[in-house]
């Protein structure tokens, strides 16, 4: 899993027939200490995430055991939104 | 599998149903000689590992497969502890040595 940032959102209108309702946003990966990394990724949301949080996303076939992505063509999902991150002090 | 330590952990209120009840730890991959290596990662736990442990990691699919009967959705758990690694590190340099093979 990884920590990501919200930082857009997608829309679709002609797709896959199982993934109609779901929110599709696009996730910048960042470090634990914030810090943004290379890329983007587009993401399932399962937990309502919103712009700019920071949030925990799960790729490859696992992506699919999220609860609402059964059986769907998913490969990322966030499946949670981040409270806190807590670093030893010597990080 | 892959060897990482534990630097830090994430706290997270609202999360898909299929991760409830799971520490999620920040891990940095490491080298066998104990250098990082690679983006650090955060991992469900299923050996009760504390911060600064050296720990064995599994990734992919099979990572879920830690929690079985329960469905956990995750892509990276830690699996193991770890007491003590050897490695022999004269392998390497003897297999360039004779085939020049070594990747």
């Amino acid at each position: 899993m990884i920590l990501a940032r919200v930082v857009g959102t997608v829309v679709a209108t002609r797709k896959d027939p199982r993934l109609e309702g779901k929110k599709l946003l696009v996730l910048k990966p960042v470090t634990p200490d914030g810090k943004e990394e290379a890329g983007y990724v587009v993401a399932v949301d399962t937990v309502g995430a919103g712009f700019r949080e920071t949030v925990i996303a799960v790729s490859g076939s696992s992506a699919r055991m999220a609860e609402g992505c059964r059986d769907r063509p998913v490969d990322t999902a966030i499946v949670g939104i981040v409270d806190t991150v807590s670093l030893d002090r010597k990080e | 599998m892959y060897l990482g330590r534990v630097v830090g952990c994430v706290w997270a209120t609202v999360k898909n149903a299929c991760l409830t009840g799971h520490r999620l730890l920040i891990v940095q991959p490491v080298t066998p000689e104990l250098e990082d290596k690679g983006r650090r990662i955060i991992c469900t736990d299923w050996t009760g590992a504390g911060a600064g442990e050296l720990i064995y990691w599994t990734r992919a699919r099979e990572a879920s497969f830690a929690f079985l009967p329960d469905e956990v959705v995750t892509d990276a758990t830690i699996v193991g502890i770890v007491d003590t690694i050897h490695v022999d590190r004269t392998a390497g340099r003897r297999q360039s040595g004779e085939g020049g093979a070594a990747c």
